[in-house]
Parts: structure tokens; C-alpha cells; sequence
């Protein structure tokens, strides 16, 4: 009896705790979806609850019913002797387990057409009219994004924060530039492999504005951890907007301060990494600075784009995310401050 | 005595896979600083030697890890620019035995540090003084001057990088 009582009670904690787990963080959560794809997969998710949640319980009742009650039949002891069930037992027996055998089998094989037909739904998008393409690169340990219009002839170079007009295909063309990477935005879609030496396709739609957190899903060093990205779902006109900005240069610094910060920019080893459209700066290995100040987060979403972040994270980049490729420098105090104002304004 | 011996053989594979995978990833600047002068140079010939020779040791030899972090800045630093990946070309090869200005790691890092005539710039604080020598460390063991516990087993320079839109189409990046 009292092993059955603590079946009852670890059996209720893990409902609960499923129950927790699903009302948790719904920036990043497969179960709120934002798209049609994501769409797909919660429902997918919510069917494999339900069936495998009710055969659970099914299976936990009959467990407490064959602990309570007598442990053998009474045609049963009278062959006690014998070692050998009655002829009724056997028969029984046996019905059960191809019953058992046979509804497990079916139940597998729904759920196993149910996960490929919403894998194969969820590879393509219905109307691919109009798409938006965006080439995402996994690097050690950020990512770089670059939008390329109809034609393929114009493209923006930008980072870790994915602007998408909603209701349009967008159509992202995912390389690495060193391991593999994955790239997983729950609230759209599930997880696409960035995969060095070859080009992997996504199809993601967001069907209302939103912002959406993404993050890498494959081990891929030793921040794999510290590698986030944001997706901003707008309406068209917003994200046309934003595109129009992003693709002038960089603001020219308007008060000496900000151009004191540019100076210090250009006379470091920034520039043998970081690209600033507009100025001498052109580096491609790292990313790309020019609107820097309108992104919402520094060291791929490691911590919120605040000025005193940004100073720490320069003096210091291996204390914020140890083992990152970014060059620890030396800056004197009385250069820090114009450079991080020069770097903020870059809206 | 069997175990003893296999204790002594996991002790000694432990204790330099220790040594071979340390990551000193921040490196602080007081250790590592030598402010660019870390070979006395004679005036006559270049990289000729003086005594005495300030003893300057790489603090990054035999590290799999410096010496991967210096491969990964010599394309990011753009060496590879001019020296191949070793081979040479517009600058001179990095795979030989004889160096014009010594072959030393104190040498090496006064090439980079002060820059070289005829087209080598100087890098002194430009780059921090650990990468350099991070990158002392790879030009060291192109030429097996690194243990080979240490060393990569290939190069990375050969593996192809995917085409992507940009390169394919229209070459433009704005």
C-alpha cells in the first residue's frame, strides 16, 4: 500500500511539472507559436501529450490495481506445486500481450507518421510567393545575417537580430564559417543545421508581430551557451522602415566626443574585425558594426545593449563570455567612454 | 606491479594532456608584455646575434590551443595574405630553415612586433602582445618546431568554404 502511495505522488509531480514546463518563457517556446510552421509542431506536441499522457496514466492504474490486489488467481494455486498458470491464465496472458503488442505498434506507427508528415509540411511553406531571403553564418560564437533582395544584387551585412516583415516567406540559406552550427527559433519553426561547406534551407513565417528568441542548437564550442539571436516580426512597413535605415552608412559622428570615439575605433585593432560602413573600417571577421546602437543586445545576446555592458564588455570581452574570439585590447579610461558613445550612436 | 605501471602511464598521459590543452584565455598583460624588444639585434647584419641574449621565451609553446588560436588569426590578421598559408608569395615563405632575421620565437615576434623592410608592417600595438605570440607559436610549428602532440594533424586552410548568394551572383557587399 504504501508503494502505491508513492507511485500516486511521483506519478502527480511529474504531471505538474510537465504543466510547469509548458507555461515557462513564451519568447522562446515551441508551444506559442508565432508561424505556421511552429504552428504545426505545437500541435504535433500537444497530440504526443495527450495519447502518451493518457496511455501513462492507463498503464499507472493497472500497476496500482495489480499491486492491490490478490497476486494470483484462484485457479492458480492449486498448480502452485507444478510451477505451471492454468490453462485460463495462459489463455488470458496471451490475449493481453497481443493486444499490448499490436496497439503499441499502431500507436508507434501514427506517431511516427505524424512527426514525418509535419517534418516533410514543415520543410517548405505553402505560398513561397515573394520570399525574403537571408543568408544566416554561423560563427564561433555569433551570427551573421545577410539580406539579399529579389534580384540577388543588393545585400546588407548585419548580426544577431533577424528583422522579418510578417506574413512573408522568408527563406533562410544557412552556412557556417567554422563547426556546425543550428539555427532555432522556436516561436517559427524547429532546428535547421548550419553545416560548414554547404548551404542548408529553411523556410520561416511569422503570422503576427513579435519578438522571438532564438539560439543555437548544436554544440559548437565552448560559448555555445552565449549564442542567442533575436527575431523581430514587424508589420511591412516597420520592417521596410528598419531595411531602409540599415542599409545607409553609418551616422557621421555629430559632437566631438563621438568623433573622438571614432578616432579611437580606427587607431585599434577594431578594425581588423569589425566593419563600420561609411568609415575605413572593414573588417569581415567579426560582426558587423554600422547600426550597431539599434540592436538590442552585444556578444550575440549575451547581455542587453546598455552602454555600461558595452564598456565592460570591451575592457574585458573573456569575463562576459570567456573563450570568445574577440581580442582582449587596451584602451586608456579617458578612450573608453567617447568609444562607447561613438559605437551607441550608431543607430 | 601491472597496476603501478598503469597508474604511471594515466599519470603521465593526464598530466600532459593537462599541459597540451591549457587555455590561459586571459592572459594578463603584465605576464606576457616585453613592449616589443624581445631580441637584441646586432646593427650590422640583420637578426645577427649580440651577447648577451635576453632570454625571452614563447609563453605559449606547446599549447594545442595557442597554437590553434594563432592559425585561426593568421587568415584573420590577413599573414596569410601575403605568406600563403606557409608557402609564400608576395612575402616571403614561412615553412624554411633560414630566417633572415632569426627563426627564433624572440625573433619572430620582433618581425611582427617592429615589421620588417620591403613590405612586412609592423603590428606593435596594433594586436595584443598574447596574440602575437599565439601566432609565434603557429608559425613555429608549420616548420615542426612544436611538439607534434600539439600540432594539428591538418590544416584547416584546404577545407572549401560553401559559395554563398553574395560571392555567386553579384560580388557586392554593402
Amino acid at each position: 500500500m504504501r508503494c502505491a502511495r508513492q507511485l500516486a505522488s511521483s506519478f502527480c509531480c511529474s504531471i505538474s511539472l510537465a504543466f510547469l514546463t509548458s507555461c515557462a518563457g513564451h519568447q522562446q517556446s515551441a508551444l506559442d507559436p508565432a508561424g505556421p510552421q511552429s504552428g504545426r509542431i505545437s500541435t504535433l506536441w500537444w497530440s504526443f501529450f495527450w495519447l502518451l499522457g493518457s496511455i501513462f496514466i492507463l498503464v499507472m492504474v493497472l500497476t496500482l490495481f495489480t499491486l492491490t490486489r490478490r497476486h494470483r488467481g484462484f485457479n492458480q494455486e492449486p498448480l502452485e506445486a507444478t510451477h505451471r498458470p492454468s490453462e485460463e491464465t495462459e489463455a488470458s496472458l496471451r490475449r493481453i500481450v497481443t493486444g499490448a503488442t499490436i496497439t503499441t505498434i499502431v500507436i508507434l506507427f501514427v506517431l511516427i507518421v505524424a512527426s514525418v508528415t509535419t517534418g516533410r509540411a514543415n520543410s517548405e511553406l505553402k505560398d513561397k510567393r515573394n520570399p525574403l531571403t537571408v543568408e544566416v553564418t554561423g560563427n564561433q560564437w555569433w551570427w551573421q545575417l545577410r539580406y539579399v533582395d529579389s534580384n540577388l544584387k543588393e545585400s546588407l551585412l548585419t548580426a544577431n537580430e533577424l528583422h522579418i516583415p510578417v506574413g512573408r516567406p522568408i527563406q533562410i540559406r544557412g552556412v557556417s564559417n567554422d563547426v556546425i552550427h543550428s539555427f532555432w527559433v522556436p516561436n517559427l519553426n524547429g532546428k535547421r543545421d548550419l553545416i560548414p561547406s554547404h548551404v542548408t534551407t529553411e523556410w520561416i513565417e511569422a503570422d503576427h508581430p513579435g519578438l522571438y528568441r532564438g539560439q543555437c542548437a548544436e554544440f559548437c564550442g565552448i560559448q555555445h551557451a552565449h549564442m542567442a539571436i533575436w527575431v523581430v516580426a514587424e508589420p511591412p512597413a516597420k520592417f521596410n522602415a528598419w531595411l531602409q535605415n540599415q542599409l545607409k552608412d553609418a551616422p557621421v559622428p555629430s559632437n566631438p566626443v563621438e568623433q573622438r570615439g571614432q578616432q579611437v575605433f580606427m587607431n585599434n585593432a577594431c578594425i581588423f574585425c569589425h566593419q563600420i560602413r561609411g568609415t575605413g573600417a572593414a573588417g569581415q571577421n567579426g560582426p558587423d558594426l554600422t547600426h550597431f546602437g539599434s540592436r538590442r543586445g552585444i556578444a550575440a545576446n549575451t547581455v542587453p545593449n546598455t552602454p555600461g555592458n558595452l564598456a565592460g564588455w570591451i575592457l574585458d570581452p573573456q569575463s562576459m563570455k570567456p573563450g570568445n574570439h574577440m581580442a582582449t585590447i587596451a584602451v586608456n579610461s579617458t578612450d573608453l567612454q567617447p568609444l562607447v558613445r561613438y559605437l551607441e550612436s550608431l543607430k | 606491479m601491472k597496476t603501478g605501471n598503469l597508474a604511471v602511464c594515466i599519470a603521465v598521459v593526464l598530466l600532459t594532456g593537462c599541459q597540451r590543452e591549457k587555455r590561459d584565455i586571459r592572459p594578463a598583460p603584465a605576464d606576457l608584455a616585453i613592449f616589443g624588444d624581445a631580441a637584441k639585434e646586432g646593427t650590422l647584419r640583420p637578426g645577427g646575434p649580440v651577447n648577451p641574449q635576453p632570454v625571452v621565451r614563447n609563453p605559449y609553446n606547446a599549447s594545442a590551443y595557442d597554437i590553434s588560436e594563432g592559425q585561426r588569426l593568421f587568415d584573420w590578421y590577413n599573414c596569410s595574405g601575403c605568406h600563403a598559408h606557409g608557402g609564400g608569395g608576395i612575402g616571403p615563405p614561412l615553412i624554411k630553415t633560414n630566417w633572415i632575421y632569426g627563426g627564433e620565437p624572440a625573433n619572430l615576434f620582433d618581425t611582427i612586433v617592429k615589421g620588417r623592410p620591403n613590405g612586412m608592417p609592423s603590428w606593435g600595438g596594433r594586436i595584443p602582445e598574447y596574440q602575437i605570440w599565439q601566432i609565434v607559436a603557429f608559425v613555429r610549428s608549420m616548420n615542426g618546431d612544436q611538439p607534434k602532440s600539439a600540432t594539428a594533424s591538418r590544416p584547416d586552410a584546404i577545407e572549401s568554404n560553401p559559395q554563398t548568394i553574395v560571392n555567386r551572383v553579384s560580388g557586392q557587399t554593402k
